[in-house]
């Protein structure tokens, strides 16, 4: 252990580097955080279960093979490779050397597997630039994947590249010093020791080079850290929590709306007393508007749904509305959630990358006034959302259990319940069911009416 | 019902026929094929009747929750006057409706849905599927209805009841979790679809109809359909195919869907009802 300059520089960037972080992390915890509180209490063990199965098992992935192969190849050698962020930190503040060398074979397990994820990494995350950029998946397209969200699809995939090499140019650097030098070096070097060749004879070039591969990866580590909030990215950090508060309801039931509860039971039964929430100190009075007009009425984890999408699109591929050209996307529902909580409230710190919702603005067509500048209307139009079938596909898609059905559901709540802006013919079906009790204009006296032929044709039985 | 109630009986079971049951000339043969069923097989059963009103499952769906409590508490108050306990109905989104989200409004029942009610019959041997009209070397592709499928993880039911029929049971390439919505749920029976390419019941309809003929040209053109692996050579054996609904919406549009395409001449849309109702000999 010898500290030097070089220590107090890297512990300086390393706390700059995680604050920097926290403090990214905090302003999204209090975006999230503006969202409707919802009951989480119980189920401890079946959420767990599920964000085992789903969240660290990949399960949802494998519906498709291709991207669950290669995303998995990523995944690994994402958690393997932090343990070895581990090593580099200590040896960072310390000056050590490769201070978890003295774990033997164990170490060598773990550096041969670096190494040899490090290099498929490479490989998958060419895949996946070719899947995006040269070849034709129908999903990495659409009206909302513009400007930044293709761009950010693409520098992720460069950073993980740079990583990489920075990481062997580091390790064959090592490698081949010690072999100069005539020392052993701790650790196994598959894909290493097959690029020693490509390397300089000078100790002191290697020593640099060396170097540059330390600073380039952990200062590159450092800066995609910083870079997540602002990402897509950022999946792969909320995806957890969010299987974790993802719903455990069947996928049919929608939920239910309390204060109307009351003011149903009430106007049914004059004797009903609603029951009045206790009301704590500080506290927010209760929702005065039903449905979601803006993000802060949305539930908090349906915008933390927004902070886990990576743009995937598997909910858009299946939705069938917007398979046969409806204007519909889910993804675009969830996207704008987020885009619209970063315009309202906390903007990432480093970048700003809101180009959908800046880009929409700007068209004089949408130029919108501001009590219309919301989730619903500003971002999300009532066309997208009488588009919905409601049928689920894309809740079941989705491999990391966002819904945006929820939302979907919410906003159209505000447009009937406060707006009175349903489409004509959904009005219609509503007063017949009030009127009816049908969707159709049928009498229910009528009910009964397909007994009839019935009886004609069948034994005549008590069936009333 | 009510006049069971007056002779102070309580059915074993409620048969929640709908709106679509009660009102719609083509299903309405379908509430009646599962009555016949459930005379057949004798089950003590009974009907709201006129005393029946919309489960408020489309106002719901279209964001109408007044409406929708509304039309809840009026049901959950008739069928707990009746003691009701266990409803089965041949409608998903009854069943839906009924079974997870009336509880939150007091009204706890066991609900079956008809897929799973025959299924129970023909497993207790009750319908055999004999005696009727023969499905022999016909094909059936099942239509899985959202409701029923991903909503409530229904999707042996129909598929096991299909089976006794012994026909030629096909899949379509989006079924089971991944199945297509027929294009009428969450209220968008009663209006015009949103502006697009297509409608989703012609989408829907041409995979079934691409999946009965084994025309695998058709199911690549198909929109997000990834995979396509022939399931029988092209242009066989087309006559008197039937594609298996069981969801009146499903029923609405993948007959119109099937209209569209000038195919009802050689392909029927039929409830599982109406097949078994069929098999069992029991269609008058």
């Amino acid at each position: 252990m010898h500290f030097s300059f070089q220590n107090i520089i890297f512990l300086l960037v390393a706390v700059a580097g995680f604050g920097l972080f926290i403090w990214q992390a905090q302003k999204i915890r209090a975006n999230i955080l503006v969202g409707r509180d919802r009951d989480m209490s119980g189920n401890v063990n079946e959420r767990l279960w599920k964000t085992l199965l789903v969240a660290f098992g990949q399960q949802k992935m494998f519906k498709r093979l291709t991207p669950a192969f290669l995303h998995l190849i990523v995944y690994v050698g994402f958690i393997v490779i932090n343990i070895e962020v581990i090593e580099i930190l200590i040896d960072g503040i310390f000056g050590t050397h490769r201070v978890l060398g003295f774990m033997g074979p164990l170490y060598s397990a773990l550096t041969g597997t670096n190494e040899v994820l490090g290099a498929l990494v490479i490989l998958a995350v060419a895949a996946f630039w070719w899947r995006r950029n040269g070849s034709v998946v129908r999903r990495f397209t659409g009206p909302e994947m513009r400007a930044w969200p293709r761009m950010d699809a693409n520098v992720i995939l460069y950073i993980e590249v740079i990583l990489m090499v920075a990481l062997f140019m580091m390790n064959t650097a090592d490698l081949k010093m010690h072999q100069l030098e005539g020392k052993d070096l701790p650790g196994a070097f598959p894909v290493s020791s097959l690029l020693t060749g490509l390397f300089p004879d000078s100790v002191t070039a290697l020593h640099v080079l060396e170097r540059v591969g330390w600073w380039a990866h952990i200062v590159g580590i450092l800066l995609f850290l910083n870079y997540l909030p602002s990402s897509k990215h950022f999946h792969i950090i909320m995806a957890f929590p969010n299987v974790y508060f993802s719903r455990l309801m069947p996928q049919g039931q929608f939920s239910n709306v309390d204060s109307i509860t009351h003011e149903v039971k009430a106007m049914m039964d004059p004797t009903y007393q609603v029951p009045t929430p206790p009301v704590s100190e500080g506290a927010e009075a209760a929702p005065t508007s039903f449905g979601a007009k803006d993000v802060n009425d949305l539930a908090w984890t349906n915008l933390l749904n927004a902070y886990s999408c990576t743009e995937c699109g598997r909910c858009t591929s299946v939705c069938p509305a917007n398979l046969t050209g409806k204007l519909l996307s889910p993804r675009k529902i969830i996207m704008d959630t987020r885009d619209r909580m970063e315009e309202k409230y906390n903007s990432p710190l480093i970048f700003n990358p809101n180009l959908y919702g800046k880009e929409a603005k700007h068209d004089p067509q949408e130029q919108l006034d501001k009590e219309n500048h919301t989730l619903l209307r500003g971002y999300v139009t009532p066309e997208e959302l009488w588009a919905c079938t409601t049928c689920n596909a894309c809740v079941e898609a989705c491999p990391v259990n966002i819904n945006p059905l929820e939302s979907i559901i919410e906003m159209r709540r505000f447009l009937v319940l406060e707006e009175s802006a349903a489409p004509n013919s959904l009005n219609v079906m509503f007063s017949n069911i009030e009127n009816n009790g049908a969707p159709w204009a049928f009498s229910p006296s009528d009910r009964f009416n397909w007994a009839d032929e019935l009886y004609v044709t069948d034994k005549a039985g008590a069936t009333a | 019902m009510a006049d069971l109630a007056a002779r102070g009986e309580t059915p074993e079971i409620l048969f929640w026929v709908g709106c679509a049951g009660a009102f719609d000339d083509r299903y309405k043969r379908v509430t009646r094929a599962f009555v016949r069923i459930l005379e057949h097989v004798g089950v003590n059963y009974a009907v709201l009747g006129m005393e029946e009103s919309c489960t408020g499952d489309p106002a719901k769906r279209a964001g109408n929750e007044f409406l929708f409590q509304m039309q809840a508490m009026q049901n959950i108050t008739t069928l707990n006057g009746y003691g009701i306990k266990k409803v089965v109905t041949a409608c998903p989104h009854c069943f839906n409706t009924i079974k997870n989200e009336y509880p939150a409004l007091g009204g706890e029942y066991e609900v079956i849905h008809h897929s799973t009610f025959l299924q129970q019959l023909i497993n207790e041997g009750k319908v055999k599927a004999e005696g009727g009209e023969s499905f022999k070397g016909r094909r059936i592709t099942f239509h899985d209805s959202c409701y029923l499928g991903r909503a409530n993880n229904i999707y042996e039911a129909p598929r096991a009841v299909l089976e006794v029929l012994d026909a030629d049971l096909l899949e379509m390439k989006r079924c089971k979790t991944n199945g297509l919505c027929c294009g009428a749920g969450g209220a968008q029976m009663w209006k015009e679809p949103e502006p697009g390419k297509k409608d989703i019941n012609v989408e829907r309809a041409e995979e079934a109809l691409a999946t009965l003929d084994g025309d695998a040209d058709v199911l690549l053109n198909l929109q997000g359909v990834e995979s396509t692996a022939p399931v029988l050579p092209a242009g066989s054996n087309r006559g008197g195919s039937v594609i298996a609904v069981a969801c009146p919406f499903c029923m609405t549009m993948m007959a119109d869907g099937v209209k569209n395409k000038e195919r009802e001449s050689d392909v029927q849309v039929f409830d599982l009802a109406e097949l078994i109702a069929s098999a069992e000999g029991l269609n008058a």
